[in-house]
């Protein structure tokens, strides 16, 4: 109902095993002990905001940012839009959203990547948004690509762009990943096979939305999320006990 | 047959993978001029009402590894233990913050005030704490926690008391190093499991 009330518990398992034998690095970094769970408190259910000022005009067009409009990075042209929603079926209006991506021919613009595919000089890799009114986001990119790393010999995520969410509590939020309708990597991929629930996977998948795509410019994906919601109730301001 | 809730799923989370840094911390990663500057660099301004502190700590493997490619969130209350938003809240603290570990040393430093007691909805008590999340290659879903102080009257605190065995209690407090300094230690598996939540 109102900011002040609780959040839905997290419904853990529609999330990811945290420990997952395929994906090795997650042996020695997911808890062996039990989370503690309590009803969520003030501490989850407010959270930062960020207003619109924060962001420049080129924020959501990672195809012209890292080049400041000067020039076009290579690639499949794709527009990635959506709506952040939460369990209650209700627009997240005004929250940030960032992205990030390898890029066409799924390298990352990161010391850490040595992959040997080139980069791209007018590619940085990285796009943030805040949701309007109804919750809606938009971003122009390019397609990322395909890439191996190292974990088992022959791994390679399939193609793939990164979210981070905020929501309007601490307690909602949400990093995750959008894949591509159609591609075949995903059913061979340990980090997308950590989602157990194939509904959940399968939402994680964004659609060609062709009606959205523009001829001759662009490619249109739609990718909706889903945040926890609040209880809707009056019943809970209550002192304690009664 | 009965009617059908209409309630959507939380959307799965997926790893932040080993490159979050270039998402949520852009300049950091190296990638300049996107932004002006990266998102949450200091949970509060010059003139914030409280007392300035340092936290310092690492983040630990199961192995002992203090890992390098993580990222950490901070979300506090101000001085007076009102969280941003709310009527009456400094101004001058965002209680955002975002941070990494030094990739030399595996250190991160939180710099900033010390919180103030949270009173919560049922008008009960927090004792001053920090809320930390932590995401990194190899987390498929974010890592919730809190820092209290070891300094503070921790005794009554609502999630404190609901831990069973108390020397874990530990895992969860900052300990002071010098004046307004502390040492926070986050072990993510076995040996000293840091307490991890899910509220
Ligand atoms: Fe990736």
């Amino acid at each position: 109902m109102s900011d002040h009330s609780s959040l839905m518990p997290r419904r853990r398992e529609m999330h990811p095993e945290p420990y997952w034998t395929d994906y090795k690095t997650s042996l020695t970094r997911s808890p062996n002990l039990p989370l503690l769970s309590m009803e969520s408190t003030v501490s989850e259910e407010t959270g930062p905001r960020f207003g619109h000022n924060l962001l420049g005009s080129l924020d959501n067009n990672l195809i012209l940012n890292y080049s400041q409009g000067k020039e076009l990075a290579i690639g499949e042209r794709i527009r990635v839009h959506g709506c952040v929603l939460d369990e209650t079926g209700r627009g997240v209006p005004h929250t940030l959203v960032e992205i990030w991506q390898a890029n066409a021919g799924g390298r990352y613009r990161h010391v850490k990547d040595t992959y040997f595919a080139p980069l791209d000089p007018n590619f940085g890799g990285c796009g943030r948004t805040i949701t309007d009114e109804n919750g809606f986001y938009e971003f122009m990119t390019i397609r990322p690509g395909a890439y191996p790393w190292p974990n088992r010999a022959n791994d390679w995520r399939p193609m793939h762009i990164h979210f981070s969410i905020f929501g309007h509590a601490f307690g909602q939020r949400l990093i995750s990943q959008m894949y591509f309708q159609g591609d075949p990597l995903i059913d061979l991929c340990p980090i997308a096979a950590t989602v157990r629930d194939r509904s959940q996977l399968d939402a994680l998948v964004a659609p060609l939305d062709i009606q959205q795509s523009r001829g001759m410019d662009y490619l249109a994906y739609k990718f909706d999320i889903v945040l926890r919601g609040r209880r809707q109730t009056m019943f809970e301001n209550k002192p304690e006990g009664m | 047959m009965v009617q059908k809730l209409t309630q959507w799923t939380e959307t799965a989370s997926q790893t932040a993978g080993p490159y979050v840094h270039i998402g949520c911390i852009p300049t950091f990663a190296g990638i300049e001029g996107v932004y002006p500057e990266d998102l949450g660099l200091s949970p509060i301004s010059i003139a914030a009402k409280g007392q300035v502190i340092t936290i310092t700590g690492s983040l630990f493997d199961g192995t002992g590894w203090a890992i390098r490619d993580a990222m950490i969130e901070s979300w506090q209350a101000d001085g007076a233990g009102l969280y941003a938003g709310q009527v009456g809240a400094d101004p001058n603290v965002s209680g955002f913050c975002r941070f990494a570990a030094d990739k030399d040393t595996g250190e991160f430093i939180l710099k900033t005030i010390k919180p103030g007691p949270v009173k919560n909805r049922d008008g009960k008590m927090m004792a001053p704490h920090i809320s930390l999340w932590i995401v990194a290659r190899g987390i498929n879903i974010g890592l919730s926690t809190r820092v209290y102080f070891d300094d503070e009257d921790n005794s009554a605190d609502p999630l404190l008391v609901r831990i069973e065995q108390g020397p874990r209690v530990d895992s969860l407090i900052a300990k002071k190093t010098a004046a307004w300094q502390y040492r926070f230690d986050i072990r993510l598996q076995g040996q000293g499991e840091t307490v991890f939540l899910d509220l």
